[in-house]
């Protein structure tokens, strides 16, 4: 028997799930913030019980946290000091010498990350090409290293990053450093740039190094408690972490690299997303995953998460781009709005209704909560119209109460603009929905993407009351809620490969390609890649040598003069004499597809490069879609109200539990679960599929087969 | 319902120019254009008045943007106007100030109407001429002139014009694939606005335009009540290119709108720092904007209420042919020379001075060794100082304001070019002292890489004249040019810089503000502590 354990900590929720032999148990519980293993824990044994196993058995057990994303957010990290090069000080204080919001005249930067007077500097430095301009001083690098440790007790310096010029082309005085301070103070936790990030990018890849340092002894005794508390409950299995790449890594590279960590939570929700595609045989999908407080989305196209080579964290404004911090690692690319059940709407200074991003949380929540929230939220909204009911609402501890939410609306929103409730209740839904859709479009044109001809996929407690609608707007045809979407996120770490991805900047151009050097480079990460994938293996009890790998690999080019790279896949095969040539025509026709046109006569080069090393997808039993075999009729109704037309409806009421494979649905209808609610608009049908997903189509798709847009 | 309808379509416009200014942020090869976000896309109605706008990095465009569509439907004329058209133009008074930003409009027709328009502006690489710098003396020498004319009829490109770019500019094929970018990024915007009206099933932006004019209107209106009516009068002394700039400004608020008058601002000069009105209307308002209503959108009924007059030959009004090709190193000064005029009647708004214009350099490298096969290159840096102290809220280091320009990363700079920054750090003490600090400027030390000499062209202001304190804060630290030995260097022009040194840059600080003693003693601590002041 097959026993493996996803646990999702969230900030809100601790999501735990059991995967036997394919039999899914799961539960949530309250994430204990002081000691995050403890609700783990407590999870597990929920889990264990309710499947009658024994942990002794496990085989597996993978972990997710927001636990690395939160101190950053927090700065509740280590007291860490930055060894940079003279010079660049303050390189992580002056990020792009630009404003985030250009209509803010109290606009306040980020706080770096670590403070000027704990950033010190050596007089080294190497040139763009690798070579020595001034040479590593031992001297001083242990002058410099005597000053970070004779420090009072309470100062003293629990971890050390080291970040100088153009370390990504050559690291050895950062690893000269490193061995001088190694050898001085064994035990200190140094990270440096040209490992954590070896890309170019001052700012973002000293922030990213500093990051990792900030975060690593507070990741590192974490896990290794985790392990021992694990262990002794009398699992024998290894511990794995999700990564913000989408795949595993053991515990020794999460401590290395803790920052990597971050954002992996939301990667869990798009593995699971391209599971479901998997199973659907669906090679364009639209992940959307709504919460409380935001709303993520993802591209998936062949049943794989696009990734990118950088993101932002601890967003300081109003989710704005440029207001956090920039975290240089292969990340699963996805956009993420302040738009969440939880998103208090307002009236601003044009009569226009606004929502977001600030959110009322758990603590006071939406008014309906009766908390003490006064503010009217998207759920709010949503009670008001009909979709969310005190009844059926999926927390048995919170009682909805329609009224406070009306009266929330009242004073917000409808008495500002002299409308009932019902009315601003509806322009709440479509502003927000609006956002979403907007964010939406904005993140598939940014990839040369039209949203149309995609399927979504939506999951979270809040995506599926919202779905139907974001369809609607998007001219989207296609959408699947699957089961158990409420803990997507820890069905996904469940499914993830062993993977790992190297990264490295590395200037060529397409006319002057030097083969054998660009051959040496790829190898050079994709054994760095494989190392770690291997060991991950190997501590499964496995011998690395019988898996098949995967090897993906990519250039980020562009036209020379231009500041935007785009990922254009290489073959794993050695360049050759023609590999300029053979780069030139993909990035051309990677050109073509994202702008729609490539220019002659430019010269092209490829600036990054990455190799991705991953365990080969395991089989997944395809869904065949079946259609109707029945129509689902049910005496239960409740009273919705359309956002598209205005119009009141009469809608059928009916619970997920007694929907089984072809039965069909017609809206206007409401599908209840423990977890979060599903709205079908008038326009649209659900044909239940036989893994438990929800097929929605519009419901004159199958009619009128050759209607497009409305 | 027509009310939530309307709302929800005002959202959907302003996502549909920032796709539009997207598109072309991604396919721009112009550095300005992706690190300062200079560029600008917008839908207008069919007369021309701008109905929304994206916000990118920088003023300049607001509204020199909002202006110019109007000029083209009376250049083109509307009888002229088919379905699959684009126009285009450089000029620098029908357009956004200078020859290098190119504005392409396209008409949108539904069923067989016209229906409105989307204009879009961006500055290429290269328009020939001297190329970008203050040396020339008329626009002539500036570059290519295009005045508006059709970019494409009924869908079919004017090859004649593109022969004649390709044959004027240094970079043609960067140039061209430019104007494409551009038309094309008014495509999108056409076929999302399609989408749009198909989904609320209108066929029309006429009902739209009024709302979102009269929403606008009276909310501007509102947001100037901020400001007693009255007359509000400021001056500032900046270095200027050859000699000493003043600029003056008469702020006339009424109920309803406020006008700037450049009276008593100091004559064009010679060179190309010269600055076409259209362009110092956009740095007003922008001000203006960023005061009284930071979160008006930009669109005509927003900017109607804001209107400028300037006496012909003053340097902020420049007349063809004078040139105007770096007009942005004296426009950027009338943000907070404005911003001045109304600091005593808004106290708790209005910053301090700052370093205000951009410290931007070209560099020229050159073989040492001309017999070498080092090949010549050209490399562009952008840099700024400190932000003036805010009333509650210390000056920004190091970061441009009012223009929105990123910088470049050094690796960056120097993978693409044979240069070496030695230095890119925080100006300690260069902040003017006050309650609150104004920002640190930041030194930037620069050198050739080996086998290389460099020249540099320099435009930098405020060394002479820093940027003031306001209400009992102190002076910025003025900015200072030097080779690393200390030998002055000009602030101005192309020099060389002498084999065997690095050229230093000590870029201004922002001014304090309020009564240094005032400070609160653990700010004050802080930057003993971080080093901040010296």
């Amino acid at each position: 028997m097959s026993l493996r354990i996803g646990a999702d900590v969230g900030g809100t929720f601790t999501d735990v799930v059991l995967d036997a032999d394919g039999q899914l148990h799961s539960t949530k519980v309250l994430t204990t913030y002081d000691a995050p293993e403890q609700g783990i824990l407590d999870g597990v044994d929920t889990v264990v019980a309710e499947a009658g196993v024994d942990l002794a058995n496990l085989d597996t057990f993978i972990h997710g946290t927001t636990l690395a994303t939160n101190a950053l957010i927090g700065r509740t990290g280590a007291r860490t000091a930055l060894v940079t090069t003279d010079g660049f000080r303050d390189t992580i204080e002056m990020r792009t010498e630009s404003r985030f919001e250009q209509y803010d005249l109290n606009l306040v930067l980020p706080t770096p990350l670590i403070e000027r007077k704990d950033r010190h500097v050596l007089h080294e430095r190497i040139g763009a090409d690798g070579t020595v301009l001034r040479p590593f001083d031992d001297d001083e690098a242990r002058a410099l290293i005597d000053l970070l440790i004779d420090r009072p007790e309470e100062e003293a310096y629990e971890s050390i990053a080291v970040g100088f010029l153009h370390a990504y082309v050559d690291g050895s005085h950062e690893r000269r450093f490193r061995d001088l301070l190694l050898e001085r103070i064994p035990d200190i936790a140094v990270s440096i740039s040209s490992e954590v990030s070896p890309q170019m990018r001052e700012f973002e890849r000293f922030n990213t190094v500093c990051a990792n340092a900030y975060i690593q002894p507070l990741m590192a005794s974490y896990l290794r408690r985790l392990e021992d508390q694990l262990h002794a409950t009398g699992a024998r299995c290894p511990v794995y972490l999700i990564h913000s790449g989408g795949g595993l890594l053991d515990v020794d590279a999460a401590i290395r690299f803790p920052v990597r960590l971050v954002e992996s939570g939301p990667a869990g929700g798009a593995i699971f997303a391209a599971d479901i595609a998997a199973r659907h045989d669906l090679d364009r999908v639209l992940s959307y995953d709504m919460g409380g407080t935001t709303a993520k989305i993802c591209l998936i196209e062949d049943q794989t998460p696009r990734t990118a080579k950088t993101f932002e964290v601890a967003r300081t404004h109003r989710f704005t781009k440029g207001s956090g911090m920039p975290i240089s690692i292969p990340v699963i690319e996805m956009i993420e709005i302040g738009a969440g059940g939880g998103s208090i709407a307002s009236v601003d200074g044009l009569g226009q209704i606004r929502v977001g991003p600030l959110s009322a949380g758990s603590e006071p929540g939406p008014a309906s909560y009766g908390l003490g929230g006064t503010e009217p939220t998207v759920t709010d909204a949503n009670l008001v119209l009909g979709r969310l009911s005190a009844e059926t609402f999926g927390a048995p501890d919170i009682d909805l109460d329609d009224a406070a939410a009306r009266r929330a609306l009242d004073v917000s929103i409808s008495d500002q603009l002299g409308l009932e409730a019902r009315t601003a209740a509806i322009g709440v839904v479509e502003v927000v929905d609006e956002n979403m859709a907007n964010a939406a479009r904005v993140h598939a044109v940014e990839n040369g993407k039209d949203v149309s001809a995609f399927t979504m996929i939506a999951f979270g407690g809040g995506a599926p009351i919202h779905a139907g609608r974001l369809c609607e707007k998007l001219g989207i045809n296609e959408l699947l809620i699957p089961p158990d979407a409420g803990v997507g996120s820890a069905i996904g770490f469940l499914r993830a490969p062993f993977a790992y991805e190297a990264l490295r900047s590395h200037h060529a151009t397409v006319d002057a390609f030097d083969h054998s050097a660009v051959n040496q480079m790829l190898a050079e990460l994709a054994n760095e890649a494989r190392s770690f994938v291997s060991g991950a293996i190997a501590s499964t009890g496995v011998n690395p040598s019988d898996v098949p790998l995967e090897v993906e690999r990519w250039a980020y080019m562009r036209y020379a003069g231009q500041g935007w790279e785009i990922p254009v896949p290489v073959d794993e095969a050695s360049f050759d004499l023609m590999g300029g040539e053979l780069l030139a025509n993909r990035f051309e026709k990677a050109y073509e597809e994202f702008f729609g046109r490539a220019i002659s006569g430019l010269t092209i080069e490829a600036i990054g490069w990455s190799v991705r090393v991953t365990t080969p997808r395991p089989p997944v039993d395809r869904v065949e879609r079946i259609g109707s075999a029945r129509d689902l009729i049910s005496e239960c109704t409740r009273t919705l109200h359309d956002p598209a037309t205005y119009e009141t409806v009469e809608a059928t009421v009916v619970a997920r539990e007694s929907l089984v494979a072809g039965d069909r649905l017609v809206g206007p209808a409401i599908v209840i679960e423990t977890q979060t609610t599903t709205i079908l608009s008038p326009r649209q049908q659900a044909v239940m599929q036989s893994d438990g997903c929800m097929l929605i189509t519009p419901a004159s798709i199958e009619t009128e087969p050759e209607a497009g847009h409305p | 319902m027509s009310e939530l309808r309307n709302q929800v379509m005002w959202n959907r416009l302003i996502s549909i120019v920032e796709e539009q200014a997207l598109a072309l942020v991604r396919t721009a090869f112009s550095t300005s254009v992706r690190e300062a976000g200079d560029l600008s896309a917008g839908v207008y109605d069919t007369r021309g008045r701008m109905i929304a706008q994206a916000v990118t990095g920088t003023p300049g465009h607001v509204n020199t943007m909002a202006a110019a569509v109007v000029n083209f439907i009376e250049d083109i004329g509307h009888h002229q106007i088919y379905e699959g058209d684009s126009y285009i133009t450089n000029d620098p008074w029908k357009g956004t100030g200078h020859l290098h930003d190119f504005t392409l409009v396209n008409p949108v027709f539904r069923k067989g109407t016209l229906i409105g328009f989307f204009a879009c502006t961006a500055h290429v690489v290269d328009v020939g001429g001297r190329g970008f710098g203050p040396d020339a003396t008329e626009v002539y020498e500036e570059g290519l002139y295009v005045p508006i004319m059709k970019f494409a009829n009924r869908g079919v490109v004017n090859e004649d014009l593109l022969n004649i770019v390709r044959h004027n500019v240094r970079e043609a094929g960067q140039v061209v694939g430019d104007l494409y970018s551009l038309s094309g990024c008014n495509d999108t915007g056409a076929r999302r606005l399609h989408a749009m009206l198909d989904e609320f099933g209108i066929d029309d932006l006429e009902e739209l335009a009024e709302f979102i004019f009269d929403r606008t209107a009276i909310a501007t209106r509102e947001s100037i009540t901020a400001l007693p009516p009255g007359i509000y009068t400021n001056t500032m002394r900046v270095d200027g290119y050859n000699e000493t700039i003043d600029l003056a400004v008469t702020l006339t608020v009424t109920k309803d709108d406020i006008h700037a008058d450049f009276a008593g601002t100091s004559p064009t000069c010679a060179n190309g720092v010269n600055v076409p009105l259209t362009y110092a209307h956009a740095y007003f308002s922008y001000a203006m904007l960023v005061a009284l209503a930071p979160e008006m959108p930009s669109n005509w009924a927003s900017l109607a209420a804001f209107t400028v007059s300037a006496p012909e030959g003053c340097i902020l009004n420049a007349k063809h042919p004078q040139p105007v090709a770096v007009r942005h190193v004296t426009g950027h000064f009338v943000t907070d020379l404005c911003l001045g005029a109304i600091a005593d009647v808004l106290p708790d708004v209005i910053p301090a001075e700052g370093s205000g214009a951009l410290w931007n350099f070209q560099v020229s490298a050159r073989a040492s060794d001309p017999t070498s096969d080092l090949p010549p290159r050209e490399v562009l840096m952008f840099n700024s100082g400190g932000t003036g102290a805010r009333p509650a809220l210390d000056g920004i280091n190091s970061t441009a304001f009012p223009s929105g320009v990123r910088t470049m990363p050094a690796e960056a700079t120097e993978q693409s070019g044979p240069v070496i920054v030695w230095r890119k750090e925080l100006r300690p003490g260069s902040g003017g002292v006050g309650r609150q600090r104004g920002g640190l400027g930041q030194v930037i030390e620069i050198g050739p890489a080996i086998g290389y000499q460099i020249t540099v062209s320099c435009m930098f202001d405020r060394v002479a004249n820093p940027a003031r304190g306001r209400h009992g804060g102190g002076e910025g630290a003025p900015g200072a040019v030097h080779l690393d030995d200390d030998t002055p260097f000009d602030a101005k022009g192309k020099q060389a810089v002498p084999d065997g040194h690095t050229l230093v840059l000590e870029l201004p600080g922002g001014g304090g503000l309020g009564d240094p003693a005032g400070r609160d003693p653990d700010a004050s601590a802080n930057d003993a502590a971080q080093g901040y002041v010296t």
